[in-house]
């Protein structure tokens, strides 16, 4: 069954978009991200132009972050300061993102920058979770208790100025490094078309040690406003939001997020962790081979400008 | 007596040689015709591609040269022409990323033709070059501030026509013409899944024993329909407004979708 894709220009199998929004909406649920960094590079395999699997992708991470962050909010493991201050260098973030995106865009590189970025992110974030989720496994295995948040142990980032309290956290940390992760995460998040959460959550539970049933709500919630921000600033500078696209896979995703949660459940911290950790890994070295292993055709098209033709 | 033969047979066919030229002068000369069902084709939500029907008819046919099937016709559906770069990967530090490229003016975004046989049966590539007729032969020119050889500019002229190939913009159907009586044909056309909006020109062209003899065009407007139209229209025009749109629409998809699926 065709649809129409208004903005991309071509037509695409419904059924097909609908089972990619529902298969990354189940893992979005289950791990507590936005799945943004999985829908880009599938939209991306199935012949959308690059520049529209990222815009579109950062809309549809929207709808299965308030999903999510919905369900946070019930259970009140979501810290609104916190949030807040990640967003303020979110927002920073993405605007340098976008000027970037544009730029690349129209030296042709933009392809390859997003794929260096991803492979370098998903590759680091995906082995470092690997490794502390199999310690962690290995450690409740032989009956100790695992310690994520030791109360004398302080790093680098503890010792910076202008500390301020967030209370539903626990924390009582510097703005600083709050600040520059979420600039971090909102430059990538309008460049690759991803929320950030796979970046976000591990940097918050292992840089700001936030305790770990507030990370997931927390990162949801500032997820929502960035890429809200980058659909939006995408909107207006580059017309590359296909909605239809959106739509579709948003039907998919907000009813593979639900079932994901709940399937999420069932498993222990640590199992998950890992879990994700296999998954981003995956992600990492399909796109390295695309990078490193000859393409099968080493000529491109694209119109002036970069926009598709 | 055999030699005499021969010379006969040889006499008889100057004489028949003759006659025939005799009738081509008088007759006046093959024309073609072409018509569209519709001049225009709407894109619609459920759109996957489509065949397009455009029928015609030789007029002054000669007889003897139908029957012998000799008239052979093309018909091309060729999209809008707009700048394409061409950009080539190579590896660099391992890794393979664009390096050169190369922009063309004037390259039709689409360009599907229907033949009554396969193309180089019917007559030479000289002859398809000058008409600038076949994916193959089309002229497509190179920017003028290109400072490339002649052989790489042939490079990425090929590379251009393949890429157009493999996503199936540019396509060619063998037996895609039919006649349906001695002079009224039939022509189906490939419209891609990805086929660009735009006034596209349908243009048939007809040969007789291999030689060009006429040609015609007629025009073809493919458009979004009303819904997708306004979709392009809204995003295009009020570019801020409709990704404050996308967003919500996000959002209430979130919310609608929790209380709908929701699992806890």
């Amino acid at each position: 069954m065709g649809i129409y894709l208004p903005i991309a220009e071509l037509s695409a199998n419904v059924i097909v978009l609908l089972a990619m929004g529902a298969a990354v909406g189940f893992l979005s649920g289950m791990f507590g991200v936005g799945g943004g960094f999985l829908i880009t590079p599938l939209l991306i395999f199935y012949n959308i132009p690059p520049a529209i699997a990222v815009a579109t992708g950062a809309n549809q991470v929207i709808a299965s972050s308030f999903s999510g962050a919905l369900a946070h909010l019930k259970r009140g493991t979501l810290d609104f300061k916190l949030g807040t201050m990640l967003l303020i260098g979110g927002i920073v973030g993405s605007t340098a993102g976008i000027y970037v995106f544009a730029l690349l865009r129209s030296i042709g590189q933009l392809d390859l920058f997003i794929s260096l970025l991803y492979v370098a992110l998903l590759g680091t974030v995906g082995s470092l979770m690997m490794i502390e989720s199999l310690n962690a496994i290995r450690r409740s295995k032989s009956g100790v208790a695992p310690a994520l948040k030791k109360p004398g142990q302080h790093n680098w980032i503890h010792r910076l100025p202008l500390k301020m309290r967030f209370r539903a956290s626990k924390l009582f940390v510097s703005v600083i490094p709050v600040l520059v992760l979420g600039a971090g995460i909102g430059f990538l998040s309008s460049i690759m078309g991803v929320g950030g959460g796979f970046i976000m959550v591990p940097a918050l539970i292992y840089l700001l040690k936030v305790p770990t049933n507030v990370v997931v709500g927390t990162s949801l919630f500032q997820i929502i406003f960035v890429a809200a921000y980058t659909t939006i600033v995408h909107s207006t500078t580059n017309q590359t939001v296909d909605i239809v696209l959106a739509f579709v896979l948003m039907i998919g995703g907000v009813a593979g997020a639900q079932y994901g949660a709940k399937a999420g459940q069932k498993l222990r911290g640590e199992q998950l962790r890992a879990l994700l950790a296999l998954l981003v890994l995956a992600v990492a070295l399909r796109l390295a081979f695309d990078l490193f292993v000859r393409p099968q055709d080493i000529y491109s098209l694209s119109g002036i400008g970069g926009g598709h033709i | 007596m055999r030699r005499a033969a021969a010379m006969l047979a040889l006499s008889l066919c100057a004489a028949w040689g003759g006659m025939a030229a005799a009738l081509a002068q008088e007759p006046a000369p093959e024309n073609i015709q072409i018509g569209l069902s519709t001049d225009r084709v709407a894109i619609t939500t459920d759109f996957s591609g489509a065949d397009l029907t455009i029928f015609g008819a030789i007029e002054n046919a000669d007889p003897l040269i139908n029957r012998q099937g000799r008239y052979d016709v093309i018909v091309v559906l060729e999209g809008p022409a707009r700048p394409v770069v061409v950009r080539r990967k190579d590896r660099v530090l391992g890794m393979w990323i664009n390096t050169q490229s190369e922009t063309f003016e004037n390259v039709p975004v689409s360009y599907s033709v229907a033949t009554t046989r396969a193309m180089r049966d019917i007559t030479q590539p000289a002859s398809y070059r000058q008409l600038s007729l076949g994916a193959d032969n089309l002229h497509i020119r190179v920017s003028d501030d290109t400072e490339s050889s002649p052989a790489t500019i042939e490079e990425f002229t090929a590379a251009l026509r393949d890429r157009k190939k493999a996503v199936g913009l540019y396509s060619e159907r063998i037996g895609g013409v039919q006649f349906l009586s001695a002079n009224l044909f039939r022509a189906t056309v490939s419209l891609a899944p990805n086929v660009p909006v735009g006034t596209h020109r349908a243009r048939a062209f007809l040969f007789r024993s291999g030689v060009f003899v006429k040609e015609t065009s007629a025009q073809l407007a493919i458009y979004k329909s009303g819904f997708e139209q306004t979709i392009y229209r809204f995003a295009n025009n009020h570019a801020f407004w409709f990704g404050i749109f996308a967003v919500l629409l996000a959002m209430l998809t979130g919310w609608i979708g929790r209380l709908v699926f929701r699992k806890d």
